[in-house]
């Protein structure tokens, strides 16, 4: 089975959080991105790669040096995300709404 | 209804403020959140102790009806000041996320209207993102369930 690539696990790491942040300025060669981290540059190409994978990168080959830069489209996903956890916090609101508007006109508090 | 909860949660960041205005006096919609009769109508959970002090705690439970429980959170109680804040933190036991510490705030509007401000931060961007995939993955849990009854049904 394939390993699960998505969105949140790239950015659940926190160099490939770095390398987003890092190209979010300006596309950049895997060469580049790498002299910006302690770890070894095999270590920083493997991130590369998850983040590729998720398709949050894109590669762009520039005469003989390949540049990596966001997807842009990718990184509107995680704002997709927020629309069921805005829908649930919404539902419990308007209940709470309709609850608290019974009791105003029931102030006593008490079950009919 | 129209829509009124907004949730502001920047990329990267390790909170999100999710705030709505209510057609409520500010004391009601206080209310709203310390009794614990009122807190299980809306949040649909049971509430298994709330104390609504300064290191007080409380504890939510929600069960199915044949009685196994599907949700239990519980929470430590920072601060509260009748009709403008509660300090607490939130934890969902035996989830495997950490706790994380909400700050709500309740503001009157006008003698009428109110509004809620909750800022949740969280132990890292990542416990966050985790977080806000909660509700989606419920969701889609739910639409499978729906559609594993229908299945039954037709069975």
């Amino acid at each position: 089975m394939d390993l699960r690539r998505d969105v949140f696990q790239a950015i659940a790491d926190p160099t490939r959080r770095a390398i987003i942040t890092l190209l979010a300025v300006h596309a950049m060669t895997p060469g580049a991105i790498a002299e910006h981290f302690n770890s070894s540059r095999q270590t920083i190409s493997k991130h590369i790669q998850i983040l590729t994978e998720c398709e949050l990168l894109k590669q762009e080959q520039t005469g003989r040096e390949i540049y990596y830069h966001l997807n842009p489209k990718k990184m509107k996903t995680i704002a997709d995300f927020i629309e069921p956890f805005r829908n649930m916090w919404d539902d419990r609101f308007n209940k709470l709404e309709s609850i608290m508007k019974r009791s105003i006109n029931n102030p006593s508090g008490k079950k009919k | 209804m129209e829509r009124k909860t907004k949730i502001h949660a920047e990329d990267g960041k390790q909170d999100l403020t999710i705030t709505r205005e209510f057609d409520l006096p500010v004391a009601l919609l206080f209310r709203a959140y310390t009794e614990a009769g009122i807190v299980e109508q809306w949040m649909g959970t049971k509430v298994l102790k709330l104390e609504n002090k300064q290191h007080g705690g409380y504890q939510f439970e929600t069960s199915d009806p044949q009685g196994s429980v599907l949700f239990k959170a519980h929470g430590t109680i920072h601060d509260v000041v009748p009709d403008q804040k509660i300090v607490r933190t939130f934890e969902m036991d035996s989830a495997g996320f950490d706790a994380q510490l909400e700050f709500i705030d309740f503001e009157q509007l006008s003698p009428g209207t109110s509004k809620l401000t909750m800022h949740i931060i969280y132990r890292s961007p990542a416990h966050r993102e985790q977080q806000l995939k909660l509700p989606f993955a419920y969701g889609i849990n739910m639409a499978h369930d729906q559609l594993q009854n229908i299945v039954n049904k037709l069975k």
